[in-house]
């Protein structure tokens, strides 16, 4: 049986968290109109009076409905006058960026629904809305945060489109994709996408989340949100599977990958399988020159939220060194419910260099701030 | 150790809470029917505001798909990471032999004994006419 980690003895040796980049903190809305004035009066009309098409079968509310309110927010988060956590920018300096004198925070907005939208016109038109509502209620008021540049990747020429118009704006980071797509990320229809994220000198951040549509397991539906929690793990897993397999990383050279909010401990046994049968398996593969792991550690970047907490917690130091503590980045996940507190989430002590790289150097040196 | 006066029993209806401060400690004052129970209001897993959390039942499943929902109103969900404690003993649900919120001592006083002291009361106005919750610390 596990035993259970504690905060007993945390890692707070020269408060060596305070300063760090927070690589996924989510904005959410103050109301259902917040993306009204950057939508074009076409699709205006067409949200008031269609509205959204999502990929799955339940309006108003996710798959598996979090047990908190707000649907799995951090409680306390909420504003005295009832507004929804990560509405708020003065709470979201209260709780994260002064609390921890954050350096950065780079955004993770899930609202919106323009990547997951059937309509892809109208999901490219949300998608470029909440980029412009980005800078106009976070970025722009608070320059610690920076923008992740939400596209449709159903719409090949207008994501492209949106990429290219981005380029160069420093309020912007990177690129966000949803990581359960209607087929693997890998596949070469995608491929022009990943390339205007490389050309333009965009990180592609994976944030785990929503639904394709596709039962969410290999196995079909769970039953519980206990099962569909771990199953984004599968969902990481195969994306980092099929852009290697695909010889993505061969095509696009220069293309940076960010799974977010997935963990990290199941990346060295995917690695380690990966290896073993590219040995073996090679004739089928041709296309890839080096090994599946070489592939991940020269082009993955993870972040540390939810953070496992394996039963001996020094562990935790192998497992990084197997990663490699050049590619983590820590993140809270700040405001849901299950996010990391930077004070307490690692339960061992790291190396000061390690500390350094993966509260802060890894994140400045990616996303070049 | 000193008696604080941290609320009027009409304060905190059965059901409901108060966070106070003790010697600098927040305390979250719970009433279930008429007793009075205090737990320090930090989460022992990641230092949540373990008080601010959900008031639930304890649910036990004998077997898959046989729910019952015992102790009604008796157990705190802590507001980030969901583990549940029981409010009358800070004992957590999750691993209830290595982990623990602290309990405080928590008792009912009428105003009459109270006033004839000691006793600490910087924010609650103490008379002889009402019933006041008391921490000891």
């Amino acid at each position: 049986m596990n035993v259970t980690v504690l905060d007993r003895s945390p890692d707070r040796s020269a408060q060596s968290h305070m300063g760090f980049i927070d690589c996924d903190v989510h904005p959410y809305v103050k109301g259902p109109n917040d993306f009204d004035p950057f939508l074009s009066k076409r699709w205006l009309e067409h949200k008031q009076t269609i509205g959204g098409r999502g990929r799955q079968g339940l309006a108003k509310t996710s798959m598996y409905p979090r047990m908190s309110p707000g649907n799995g927010m951090r409680m306390d988060a909420w504003t005295d006058t009832g507004g929804h956590p990560g509405s708020d920018l003065p709470k979201m300096r209260e709780q994260l960026l002064d609390l921890f004198d954050v350096a950065y925070g780079l955004l993770a907005p899930l609202v919106g629904g323009g990547p997951g939208e059937r309509n892809v016109e109208f999901g490219s038109a949300m998608a470029t809305a909440v980029n412009e509502w980005q800078l106009a209620h976070w970025c722009d008021p608070d320059p610690r945060l920076l923008g992740a540049i939400q596209i449709n990747i159903e719409h090949t020429e207008a994501a492209i489109a949106e990429i290219e118009k981005r380029a160069g704006d420093r309020r912007f980071a990177q690129v966000n994709i949803p990581p359960r797509g209607l087929e693997p990320l890998g596949r070469r229809r995608y491929w022009p996408i990943l390339q205007a994220c490389a050309a333009n000198g965009f990180p592609v951040s994976l944030h785990l989340g929503g639904t394709s549509g596709h039962a969410s397991t290999g196995g079909g539906w769970p039953s519980f949100y206990h099962e569909e929690h771990p199953s984004y793990v599968q969902t990481m897993q195969t994306l980092v599977t099929s852009l290697v397999c695909e010889g993505v990383f061969e095509q696009i050279p220069n293309l940076k990958v960010v799974l977010v909010e997935g963990g990290f401990a199941w990346l060295p046994s995917l690695c380690w399988r990966l290896d073993k049968h590219w040995k073996r398996l090679k004739a089928e593969v041709p296309h890839l020159k080096r090994s599946p792991s070489e592939y991940v550690h020269e082009h993955i970047w993870v972040t540390t939220q939810p953070i496992e907490e394996p039963e001996r917690p020094q562990d935790m130091l192998s497992t990084l060194e197997w990663i490699g503590p050049d590619k983590v980045m820590f993140s809270t996940d700040y405001p849901h419910w299950d996010q990391d507190d930077p004070r307490y989430a690692f339960k061992i002590p790291l190396p000061d260099d390690w500390k350094r790289k993966i509260y802060r150097d890894n994140a400045k040196a990616l996303y070049n701030l | 150790m000193t008696r604080h006066v941290v609320a009027s029993v009409a304060d905190i209806p059965p059901g409901g809470r108060k966070i106070v401060t003790v010697k600098g400690r927040e305390i979250g004052i719970f009433r279930i029917g008429d007793d009075f129970h205090g737990l320090i209001n930090r989460c022992p897993h990641q230092g949540a505001p373990l008080c601010l959390g959900e008031i639930v039942s304890r649910l036990v499943a004998p077997s898959p798909g046989d729910y019952r929902l015992t102790r009604p109103g008796e157990m705190i969900r802590c507001p980030w990471h969901c583990w549940e404690f029981d409010i009358r003993t800070g004992q957590s649900l999750c691993d209830p032999h290595s982990v623990q919120a602290r309990a405080f001592d928590v008792a009912v006083e009428d105003g009459k004994t109270l006033v004839e002291g000691p006793f600490v009361a910087e924010s609650v106005q103490v008379t002889v006419e009402e019933a006041y919750v008391v921490v000891t610390l």
